[in-house]
């Protein structure tokens, strides 16, 4: 029988939400690593068992879990719990390291990025924001951090290299901080041509690459930002998270610090499609399992203001591909509502009637078992929510 | 045999319970006891230590016989009360956040 398990990283743990088919009834886990901030979780589309989870804290730094058991277990990968050698030579302890390439050789000497005063000011690992497993080989797996770079472990997580020329592509110093750092929050991987890679970045914008990380360029073209000095420059552009509609790789969606946009080209060009929305300022977007043109969006009311307008938290659907946008609030608290939706808390399901979920500030996790006609909290009081995933089980 | 207290969560992360203890050659020092015990523990690397800098993290502190030893060079070596085991190094977690 189909079910659903859903990942939720969350301020203070992680919880996963089991159910089947109907989404009526929900097994909740957790917390695992409790007290630890939970940025991200996401299952291999390759094995559903092969998690990986990214584990953080100011005190002690970045740590990365996984799990082969669909998040009953997990260990740090290379080093099992109990042992104390590494069996086939991989060096142990590894599996958190996050080294910046600088070296000549792979052509990425870049140390420095533009400061929120305009200096320069030296690139520092923080925390992975994103992992995006491959879609067909469970070892293999991304992590987009902060301060903005790439990397990518062959090994199952065991150690980590940076695709370096992403930020030195050439526009790298021209990057900067938004105000939850700078972060590389999206990673996007075509699934027809195995060698595009898409990622964004706060506060530097979109970019793709053609040849599987090794090369990128910015793809901001059509996005004008009037909070920058240049308002359609080619970078600086605060993207907050972009979508892919998987049956039509060419065809991208993206929520911006304020404006959405719509892409038919696989980002060499972008255009608004706002449209009707009460405010296009938000986080979260996503597409619909097998509707293309059918998409989502949580509208906040500005960027001095991270809650829903009015008080009454409404997601948007467009049916059109954007433009023309259709409130949906049936279960969803429609007064005294001052949650926010972040970046990387929606995701949607693949069964028959797609599923739709997202995750607040606020501690819920809604669901929509009929693409948005209706929504269901399936817990109402975790802590903070970062994110939301979802993998659908057959 | 140096004993060390960890905080809670990193007693969490190394699946311990209580105070662990490492074995030391040479001087012991703070140095030396955290590179015996990221390697007794690996899962420890780069939580106490950052990964790249090899340099203390800003919220940890180390303590011993009621002396804060975070600032002094890391090679210094460690009072005789925890070389002898009467008393653990102590890594402590800064209280923060408010």
């Amino acid at each position: 029988m189909s079910g659903v398990r859903v990942l939720v990283g969350t301020k203070k743990g992680a919880f996963i939400l089991a159910s089947d088919g109907k989404r009526e009834k929900w097994e909740v886990s957790g917390p695992h690593f409790a007290g630890w901030e939970m940025y991200h979780l996401k299952g291999s589309p390759a094995d559903p068992n092969r998690i990986y989870a990214s584990q953080t804290s100011g005190w002690f730094g970045q740590v990365i879990q996984r799990s082969d058991d669909g998040g009953k277990t997990w260990f740090q990968p290379g080093t099992p719990p109990g042992e104390t050698k590494a069996p086939d030579g991989t060096p142990k302890g590894e599996s958190n390291k996050f080294v910046y390439d600088t070296s000549q050789e792979t052509g990425a000497p870049l140390t420095t990025h533009q400061w929120y005063d305009g200096t320069q000011h030296p690139w520092e690992f923080k925390r992975v924001w994103h992992l995006e497993p491959s879609l067909d080989d469970p070892d293999t797996v991304y992590a987009g951090v902060e301060d903005a770079a790439l990397f990518c472990s062959t090994n199952g997580g065991k150690t980590w290299e940076e695709f370096s020329g992403l930020r030195g592509h050439g526009t790298g110093p021209q990057w900067q901080p938004g105000a939850g750092g700078m972060c590389l929050h999206t990673v996007v991987l075509d699934p027809v041509n195995k060698n595009r890679i898409f990622a964004a970045i706060s506060a530097a914008g979109a970019f793709r690459s053609d040849d599987a990380g090794k090369t990128w360029k910015p793809i901001n073209k059509g996005l004008k930002s009037q909070y920058i000095p240049n308002p359609e420059a080619e970078v600086g552009h605060c993207v907050h998270r972009i979508a892919q509609a998987s049956s039509r790789p060419q065809l991208l969606y993206m929520q911006k610090h304020w404006d959405v946009l719509r892409s038919f080209d696989a980002g060499d060009s972008w255009t608004e499609v706002s449209g009707n929305l009460p405010t296009d300022f938000g986080f979260v977007i996503d597409v619909h399992a097998h509707e293309p043109e059918t998409i989502y969006v949580v509208p906040i009311k500005s960027d001095g203001e991270h809650y829903p307008l009015d008080g009454k938290l409404r997601v948007y659907r467009s049916k059109s591909g954007g433009n023309e946008w259709q409130e949906l609030t049936k279960g969803l608290p429609q007064s005294n509502c001052f949650v926010n939706v972040l970046r990387d808390a929606m995701a949607v399901d693949s069964l028959d009637k797609c599923g739709v979920y997202f995750g607040t500030t606020g501690g819920q996790v809604y669901c929509s078992p009929d693409a948005g006609d209706t929504w269901a909290p399936i817990v109402r009081d975790l802590p903070a929510v970062y994110s939301v995933e979802v993998q659908t089980l057959v | 045999m140096i004993r060390v207290l960890l905080p809670p969560h990193l007693r969490a992360l190394a699946r311990v319970k209580g105070e662990v203890t490492v074995e030391v050659t040479g001087t012991p020092s703070v140095l030396s006891v955290l590179d015996a015990l990221e390697a007794q523990y690996p899962m420890l690397e780069g939580t106490i230590r950052d990964h790249a800098t090899r340099r203390r993290r800003p919220f940890l502190r180390f303590f011993a016989c009621a002396e804060d030893l975070s600032h002094d060079p890391p090679e210094t070596p460690l009072p005789e009360e925890v070389v002898n085991g009467k008393e653990p190094l102590l890594v402590v977690g800064a209280i923060a956040g408010g």
